[in-house]
């Protein structure tokens, strides 16, 4: 497991993640690649503290944040909590099916917008995310699928601070999804074993799957397919990301840097909520 | 041997001895999506397993949103 630790030293060295005295969040999920993230960067000497956040998904919200609370005081670690229903005013099942969205597109488009508001409000520079070299070739697979330039440009283990987004980091980007289970077996992290019932059939879950073929056939296909990409392919897009960015304005509603009058957050809050957004005011709402 | 399989969450009754590499092949499970679990410890795919152990067939795959 020390392999684990020198994957996440080494992937923070080369992208220049993190300084050693920074304050780091990491978005918390209760799932193994989370909690294991938040294990790992403690262990490395970072500040760092979590945030969850409560989707509204009945049981399977409540075991993940049960597991969330578990590990922060196990490891006596500070865990910020955002419960959607509560403190937004919908949850992700009931929200996206008002919205007529895909419920991993608002839950996706949900965490974004309130981790990156939380880590705003909260005084934190940089958030950390659990995503993997599993998650991020299978986002690489459907992205060169449909060649998209814009998710192309972006796609990247670190995302730098503008325009009210802080810092970006993904830590666990050399690391796969087995190596992040048997981490948390080794070290007796009580992860979520239950996928969430929301994400079945989904298109991520089938580009994993016949990466996992690949990969079983032809072992190392997943990193060189990734880091072939960041190495000599992405800087290619990387003028339309500085584009993208410039082109940015202020969210009507909330003030968050978007490319239409209201943010995509604030219009899926309005749909949700029979035509009403407001700020989410997370300051109050964070255990 | 008592199989633990998650997602869903089902059990087997399977004869061993047997490698986790042929246990895994003879359910259809490509390998690089699971961890296997022999007693509480994990094991790698030449591991042979036997009658008396208790093992969990845990899924690795997670992930909707991005």
């Amino acid at each position: 497991m020390h392999h684990c630790q020198e994957q996440v030293r080494r992937a923070i060295h080369d992208y220049k993640m993190l300084e050693a005295d920074q304050r780091v969040l990491v978005a918390v999920s209760g799932g193994k690649d989370s909690l294991a993230l938040w294990h790992i960067l403690s262990q490395l000497g970072y500040e760092v503290d979590g945030l969850y956040l409560g989707l509204g998904i009945a049981d399977y919200s409540q075991a993940s944040a049960e597991r969330a609370r578990k590990f922060a005081t196990r490891e006596s670690l500070k865990l910020h909590e955002i419960d959607l229903p509560r403190d937004v005013g919908f949850g992700v099942v009931t929200g996206a099916k008002i919205a007529k969205r895909a419920p991993c597109s608002a839950c996706g488009l949900s965490k974004r917008h309130l981790f990156n508001q939380a880590a705003v409000q909260l005084g934190y520079p940089t958030l950390a995310t659990g995503h993997n070299l599993d998650d991020e070739a299978a986002v690489l697979f459907g992205n060169t699928m449909r060649w998209d330039e814009e998710y192309l440009a972006r796609q990247f283990p670190v995302l730098e601070a503008s325009n009210g987004f802080v810092r970006k980091i993904k830590p666990l980007v050399r690391l796969g999804e087995r190596e992040m289970a048997a981490y948390c077996v080794v070290h007796e992290i009580d992860y979520i074993l239950d996928e969430c019932p929301m994400a079945a059939g989904n298109k991520h879950l089938t580009y994993k799957d016949l990466l996992n073929v690949l990969e079983d056939r032809s072992p190392g296909s997943k990193a060189a397919f990734l880091f072939n990409f960041l190495d000599r392919a992405h800087q290619r897009f990387a003028d339309i990301a500085v584009v993208e960015r410039s082109e940015l304005i202020p969210c009507t509603v909330c003030g968050s840097a978007t490319t239409a009058e209201v943010c995509a957050f604030c219009r899926l809050q309005q749909r949700a909520c029979a035509g009403t957004a407001t700020p989410v005011k997370l300051s109050g709402s964070i255990k | 041997m008592n199989v633990l399989l998650r997602n869903p969450t089902r059990e087997l009754v399977i004869s061993g001895p047997t490698s986790v590499e042929a246990l895994l092949g003879s359910l259809q499970i490509i390998a690089e999506s699971v961890i296997v679990i022999c007693n509480n410890e994990l094991v790698t795919r030449d591991t042979v397993l036997h009658d008396a152990d208790t093992i969990e067939i845990r899924a690795v795959t997670s992930g909707g949103s991005q």
